[in-house]
């Protein structure tokens, strides 16, 4: 493994002048093109994206430094706002909607010399864990067009597992970027809630959502990372420290790190190929130095439950807003409450319209304290459960997903069973902690297994050391030399 | 095991959650919805006494900016989205008049 990963790679040789930001956009575009049929991207912005390129081409031409991300192009979760392009939560109710603002990444992404060449497919709305959801039809796992790519953020890891783009951005609401990343076998992170702006992220369950990178490296995911995190005015529920920088953690060892196997995880519900490689994630760990022990965290499984009353609840107000009044579609129709209902009807799909009234139902009177009630106590038990694992460790490890890519329409006859997708990944959303799947070889299929790196509120540092030293243990690669560092402080 | 959810309950929420379901569809979401109801039972092998609700990842408290105007969106912008216009708001049909 070279020190440098492929988003790292472009941004450094562009930076020195030695390759142009144009020939890195039209590699991407073309690869894009080229893989029409995974169904990975809603929309390319070919057009734009050239442009770009050749203002950063021209900038470093003229002596100026582009930013640290110089060059490379990025593909954005088409829940993320881009001025003047269409932006659809992969929903007939959004189709063609043109939002009149940037989210607050799409500037950070502009201020580092990113190049944005579309949008990628997902569920819709983000409700789901296979991009099956998609109004506009699913995306295609490129390990086997088969199978899935995982969900919600299918597209995104598509984009970036079939080499389309080096880099992408998407959302984690219970584990959207970290479940997809692992069945197709790319780096996948969620922040610490807070840590990364949602201005311009569509809400999804507000308490819960979290914009994080995906990658083809830890080095290149901590890359994107480091330029998209930090305090945001437009998000109120932003952290105002600023972000800590990621200095060292991607050469640091891993000798004495209390790694934490999270003994819930491990056992019935989990495949047989994801167990092993977890264990074999163990084992590398603890032969580098780590102490590795058993731990249990049991609400980790009871999130689930809570997190299909929750999440479903906050979506239920914030899909409120489809009302077909001041965006998106409307059905015409004779008075207001009606052409209300026609709107919401024809333009949800069923898997949202199933969230919508579980929310609502766990909402309402008379259910309120049996259902949406009781998941709000259970998050708090969520949280206490990690904290007293904290104590004794300083991350933890569990499989991010249980089981490998699966097969279409596998699930989609049985919402429960897509579910139990997310068993892994919920309690990191429930309890507003950073996590990140790294792919760790295959399962007897040949298909990825990825794994998982928990960390408590603001261990971005001591996670991403962490996935660095399993990356490496996975390639037997050598730790970075000393100043390889491709991350930058932010101020 | 007793229905967590019935038909009605559905038809219920479908109304207030402004969704029309058909006959096969209403059938369909009463039996789907029950089964997750039925697996977030799990919790009640949890003692909940007295355990606080979370309801937010941090303990975050009203955030304030300083009084300053600034810049909104366009109106213009924000208006070339919406199905109808009159008049620089958005037009909806009548209000009154409907079944509630």
């Amino acid at each position: 493994m070279s020190a440098a990963g492929p988003a790292a790679a472009i941004a450094s040789a562009v930076r020195a002048g030695d390759r142009s930001a144009i020939s890195a956009v039209e590699e991407s575009l073309a690869a894009i093109d080229a893989a029409g049929e995974l169904g990975a991207f809603n929309a390319v912005t070919a057009e734009a994206a050239l442009a770009r390129a050749g203002a950063i081409d021209r900038a470093v031409e003229a002596g100026e430094d582009p930013g640290p991300l110089a060059g490379v192009p990025v593909a954005l979760k088409d829940n993320i706002c881009t001025r003047g392009v269409p932006t659809t939560c992969s929903s007939r109710i959004l189709e063609g909607w043109v939002p009149p603002y940037d989210a607050t990444v799409v500037d950070l992404l502009g201020a580092a010399g990113a190049v944005i060449v579309g949008k990628t497919n997902m569920d819709e709305f983000a409700m789901g864990s296979s991009t099956e959801n998609s109004a506009f039809g699913p995306t295609r796992n490129p390990c086997d067009p088969e199978r899935v790519p995982g969900g919600s953020s299918g597209g995104s890891a598509a984009a970036v597992a079939g080499g389309l783009t080096p880099l992408a951005l998407a959302s984690d609401t219970g584990g959207s970027i970290r479940q997809p990343a692992s069945l197709c076998g790319v780096v996948g992170m969620k922040p610490t809630y807070g840590r990364v702006s949602r201005y311009g992220l569509v809400a999804f369950a507000s308490s819960l959502d979290q914009i994080g990178p995906m990658a083809s490296t830890v080095g290149d995911a901590a890359l994107l990372y480091s330029a998209i995190a930090g305090h945001d005015p437009l998000d109120s529920t932003s952290i105002p420290e600023p972000a800590g920088d990621l200095t060292g953690a991607l050469a640091g060892d891993v000798d004495g790190l209390r790694v934490g196997v999270v003994s819930e995880l491990c056992g019935d519900g989990i495949d047989g190929d994801v167990r092993a490689r977890l264990d074999a994630a163990a084992t590398a760990l603890a032969s580098a130095g780590a102490q590795v022990g058993e731990v249990s965290v049991p609400a980790a499984v009871f999130g689930l439950s809570a997190y299909f009353l929750i999440a479903p609840a906050e979506a239920s107000s914030n899909l409120a807003r489809y009302d077909g009044v001041r965006y998106g579609l409307r059905v015409p129709a004779p008075g207001a409450v009606d052409m209300n209902v026609a709107t919401r009807t024809a333009g949800f799909g069923d898997e949202v319209k199933r969230r919508i009234m579980l929310g609502t139902f766990a909402l309402s009177a008379g259910y309120y304290d049996a259902y949406y009630g009781k998941a709000q106590k259970v998050r708090t038990l969520v949280v206490r459960d990690f904290a007293a694992a904290y104590e004794r460790f300083d991350v933890l490890l569990a499989p991010t997903s249980p089981t490998v890519a699966f097969r279409f329409g596998e699930r989609t006859a049985n919402p429960l069973a897509m579910y139990l997708s997310d068993v892994c990944t919920v309690a990191s959303n429930l309890a507003g902690h950073p996590a990140i799947s790294v792919p760790f070889g295959s399962g007897s299929d040949g298909l990825p297994v990825g794994v998982q790196v928990l960390a408590p509120a603001l261990g971005e540092h001591v996670m991403f050391r962490a996935a660095a030293a399993l990356e490496r243990l996975l390639t037997g690669a050598q730790a970075p030399e000393g100043a390889t560092e491709p991350v930058e402080a932010k101020p | 095991m007793a229905d967590r959810i019935s038909r009605a309950d559905v038809a219920h929420v479908a109304w207030l959650a402004r969704l029309q379901l058909g006959a096969e569809e209403l059938e369909r979401f009463t039996s789907q919805l029950g089964d997750v109801l039925d697996h977030a039972t799990d919790v009640e092998a949890l003692d909940l006494d007295g355990v606080p609700a979370t309801s937010h990842p941090y303990p975050v408290s009203n955030v304030l900016r300083d009084d300053v105007p600034g810049p909104g969106l366009d109106r213009a912008d924000v208006l070339a989205q919406a199905p109808d216009t009159e008049a620089g708001q958005f037009r909806v049909p009548p209000v009154r008049g409907e079944s509630p």
